[in-house]
C-alpha cells in the first residue's frame, strides 16, 4: 500500500495525521460550511454585518419563505419530470447499442463505437442552433419532453461506452454455450445478458441522474418559463430576483442540491464504480 | 420471412440492437455537428431568411477583440484547470489510509462533485462578495486591501476557475484513489527493500502504475475546462465588461442573449471551440483505439 499505512508511523506523527484530516475537511468544504450556515441565518443578522458569527437564532423559516415566495418547488418538479424519463430513456438505449457493439464482430463496429464515444465529448455550443431548431419544428421547445429527449440522446453517447465495456467484461462462453442450445440473440440479450447487467444498469442510473439534475446550459437553451424550467435555471434566475438576499439564496442553493446529494450517499458504491470504471485495468 | 430471420439473425441482430439508439444519437449529435459548421456561413437571426455569407462570420471573429477574450481566458483555463490531476493526486494520497471513519472523510471530500455547477458558483459568489465575503474580509485582514474578485478584470478568470477547480479535484481524486487501491503490493515492497521511498517511490513506481487512472484524469479535466459555461453564466455572466467570456459563453451571447441572435456568428464561434477540442478528442480516440486493436 503507498504511502505506508499510518499505523506503522510514530505515535507523534499519528496523532499529527489525525488532527490534520479534519482540519483539512473542514478547510475542503468551508464554502459549503458557509452557506450552509447562513441558510438558517435569519435576515436581520445580515442586515446587522453578523455574516460569520454564531447565528442569533435558528432560522430554518428562510427554507419554508423559499418555498412559499418562489416556484421552487414548481422547479424541483419540472427537474423530476426531465431527468426520471432520461434515466430511463437512455438505459433502454444504451444496454442494446452496448450489447450491440460488445457481442457482435461486424466491420464497423469499432467505428460506430468510437462515434459513440467521441460525440460523448463535443462541446455543447456545437449542437445548440441546430438542436433548438429541431425541438422548435418538433412544437416541444420549452416542455420537459423537449429537453429530456436532447438528454437520452447525448447521453446514450457515455453510456453505450460504459455499457460495452461492462458487457464486453462478462464471460463470452455463456453466450457461446446459450447459442449451441439454439437460443435466439433477442433471447439470449433478455434472459442471459440483461440480469448480468443490474449492477451496471445501477451505476449508470445514478450517475445520469446527477448528470442531468445539475444540467444548467441545455435547461437555459430549450427551457424558458417557470412551469418547465428545471431547477438549475430556475436557481439562476431567483438569484437575479434576491439581490442581497444571501439567506435565500443559500436555502434555495441547498434545496437544489439536495435529490442528487441524497442520492450519491444511497449509492455511494454504485456511483464511484461508474465513475472510475477505465481508472484500473 | 421467418426462414430468412432464422438463417441471418446473427448479422441483422446488431443492427437492430443499434437502431434506436444510433439514430437518436445521429439526429441529435452527429448531423447537428454538421448543420452548425453550414450555419457558419450564414447570416441569420434564428427566424428570418438565411442569407449566405461566404467566409464572412469567420473574417470578423479574426477582428473581434472579445473573441480573442474568449480565446486566452480558454486557454488559461485549461491550463489552470489542469492542476486539479496534481492536486487530486496529492489529496488521494493523503487519504489513502484506512484509520477509522476513512470512508466516511473520503466520501466527503467527494462531495463537492455531486453538486451543481450552478449551486457551486453561488458558494463561491458568496465566498468572493465584496465587504462580507470569507475571502474579501481574510485578504482585507491580511493585506489591508480590498479585493472584489469578481468585478476586478485582473482577478475575475482565476477566481471562477479556482470554484471550478474545487469539483474538478474532487473528481480527480477519486479516480486516483481508486487507482491506488490497485497498484500491485509485490512491487511497492519490493521497491521498499531496494531503499526506495518518499518521492522516489511515488515518481518511479506508483506514478506509472497510476497510468490508467491518469489518462481519463486528464481526458475528463481537459473537456472539463473548454465546456466551462456554468460558472461564467452564474458568477459574472462574462463580466465585468466581457473580461471573464470564454468561447463556450460568447458563442451563446452571440447567438441567444439579450445582445441579438446571431446565429451564424454562433455558430462560426462555435466550429473554432469545436475544432481546438476536435485536437484533443483525436488524441483521445487515437490512444483507445490503439488499445482496443492491441488486445
Amino acid at each position: 500500500m503507498f504511502p505506508r499505512p499510518i499505523e506503522q508511523a510514530s505515535p507523534a506523527a499519528q496523532l499529527a495525521y489525525k488532527i490534520a484530516l479534519p482540519a483539512a475537511l473542514i478547510l475542503w468544504l468551508l464554502p459549503l460550511l458557509g452557506v450552509a450556515m447562513t441558510s438558517v441565518r435569519p435576515a436581520s443578522d445580515l442586515a446587522q454585518g453578523n455574516y460569520f458569527g454564531w447565528p442569533s437564532a435558528l432560522a430554518f423559516d428562510n427554507y419554508i419563505s423559499v418555498f412559499r415566495d418562489s416556484n421552487i418547488a414548481q422547479y424541483m418538479l419540472n427537474s423530476f419530470k426531465v431527468t426520471i424519463p432520461t434515466v430511463i430513456g437512455c438505459l433502454i438505449l444504451s444496454t442494446m447499442t452496448g450489447f450491440a457493439l460488445a457481442i457482435y464482430k461486424f466491420r464497423s463496429n469499432l467505428l460506430i463505437f468510437f462515434l459513440f464515444v467521441a460525440g460523448n465529448f463535443v462541446p455543447f455550443q456545437i449542437l445548440m442552433v441546430p438542436v433548438r431548431d429541431l425541438t422548435l419544428n418538433l412544437g416541444l421547445y420549452n416542455t420537459s419532453a423537449g429537453l429530456a429527449l436532447f438528454h437520452i440522446a447525448f447521453q446514450t453517447g457515455f453510456c453505450t461506452l460504459f455499457m460495452r465495456n461492462f458487457i464486453k467484461a462478462l464471460p463470452f462462453e455463456l453466450i457461446e454455450a446459450a447459442r449451441v442450445e439454439g437460443v435466439t440473440e433477442v433471447r439470449i440479450f433478455w434472459y442471459i445478458v440483461l440480469p448480468l447487467m443490474r449492477p451496471a444498469i445501477a451505476a449508470l442510473s445514478v450517475l445520469v441522474f446527477t448528470f442531468i439534475w445539475n444540467d444548467f446550459f441545455w435547461a437555459t437553451v430549450l427551457t424558458t418559463s417557470a412551469e418547465t424550467q428545471p431547477v438549475t435555471a430556475g436557481l439562476s434566475s431567483l438569484n437575479g430576483q434576491w439581490i442581497a438576499a444571501w439567506h435565500l439564496v443559500s436555502a434555495g442553493s441547498i434545496i437544489a442540491a439536495m435529490p442528487p446529494v441524497l442520492m450519491f450517499f444511497a449509492m455511494q458504491k454504485h456511483f464511484i464504480a461508474g465513475l472510475t470504471l477505465g481508472a484500473v485495468k | 420471412m421467418t426462414a430468412y430471420w432464422k438463417a441471418n439473425q446473427r448479422r441483422l441482430a446488431p443492427w437492430l440492437f443499434l437502431a434506436p439508439g444510433l439514430i437518436m444519437f445521429a439526429v441529435y449529435v452527429v448531423i447537428p455537428i454538421f448543420q452548425s459548421m453550414a450555419i457558419s456561413f450564414y447570416d441569420w437571426d434564428g427566424l428570418g431568411e438565411a442569407e449566405w455569407i461566404g467566409t464572412a462570420n469567420y473574417v470578423e471573429l479574426f477582428d473581434d477583440d472579445a473573441f480573442y477574450t474568449s480565446l486566452v481566458n480558454n486557454v488559461l483555463w485549461l491550463g489552470l484547470f489542469l492542476l486539479a490531476v496534481p492536486a487530486g493526486l496529492m489529496i488521494a494520497i493523503f487519504l489513502n489510509q484506512t484509520v477509522w471513519g476513512m470512508r466516511a472523510y473520503k466520501s466527503l471530500f467527494f462531495f463537492p462533485f455531486v453538486i451543481s455547477q450552478v449551486v457551486v458558483g453561488l458558494m463561491f459568489a458568496w465566498f468572493y462578495a465584496p465587504n462580507f465575503g470569507l475571502l474579501y474580509q481574510l485578504i482585507e485582514w491580511t493585506t489591508g486591501a480590498q479585493v472584489a474578485i469578481l468585478a476586478d478584470e485582473r482577478y475575475v478568470t482565476y477566481g471562477i476557475i479556482v470554484a471550478g477547480l474545487w469539483p474538478q479535484i474532487a473528481y480527480v481524486m477519486i479516480l486516483y484513489l481508486t487507482g491506488l487501491n490497485n497498484v500491485a503490493p509485490d512491487q511497492i515492497e519490493a521497491a521498499r527493500l531496494d531503499g526506495a521511498k518518499g518521492w522516489r517511490m511515488l515518481w518511479y513506481v506508483i506514478i506509472p502504475q497510476l497510468r490508467p487512472a491518469t489518462f481519463i484524469a486528464v481526458v475528463v479535466t481537459v473537456i472539463g475546462a473548454l465546456r466551462s459555461f456554468d460558472l461564467v453564466s452564474i458568477m459574472t455572466n462574462g463580466g465585468p465588461y466581457g473580461s471573464s467570456r470564454v468561447l463556450s459563453f460568447y458563442m451563446y451571447e452571440q447567438a441567444l442573449s439579450e445582445y441579438g441572435y446571431r446565429m451564424g456568428y454562433g455558430a462560426a464561434i462555435a466550429v473554432v471551440l469545436f475544432a481546438i477540442m476536435m485536437v484533443f478528442i483525436s488524441g483521445f480516440i487515437w490512444k483507445m483505439w490503439r488499445d482496443e486493436t492491441e488486445r
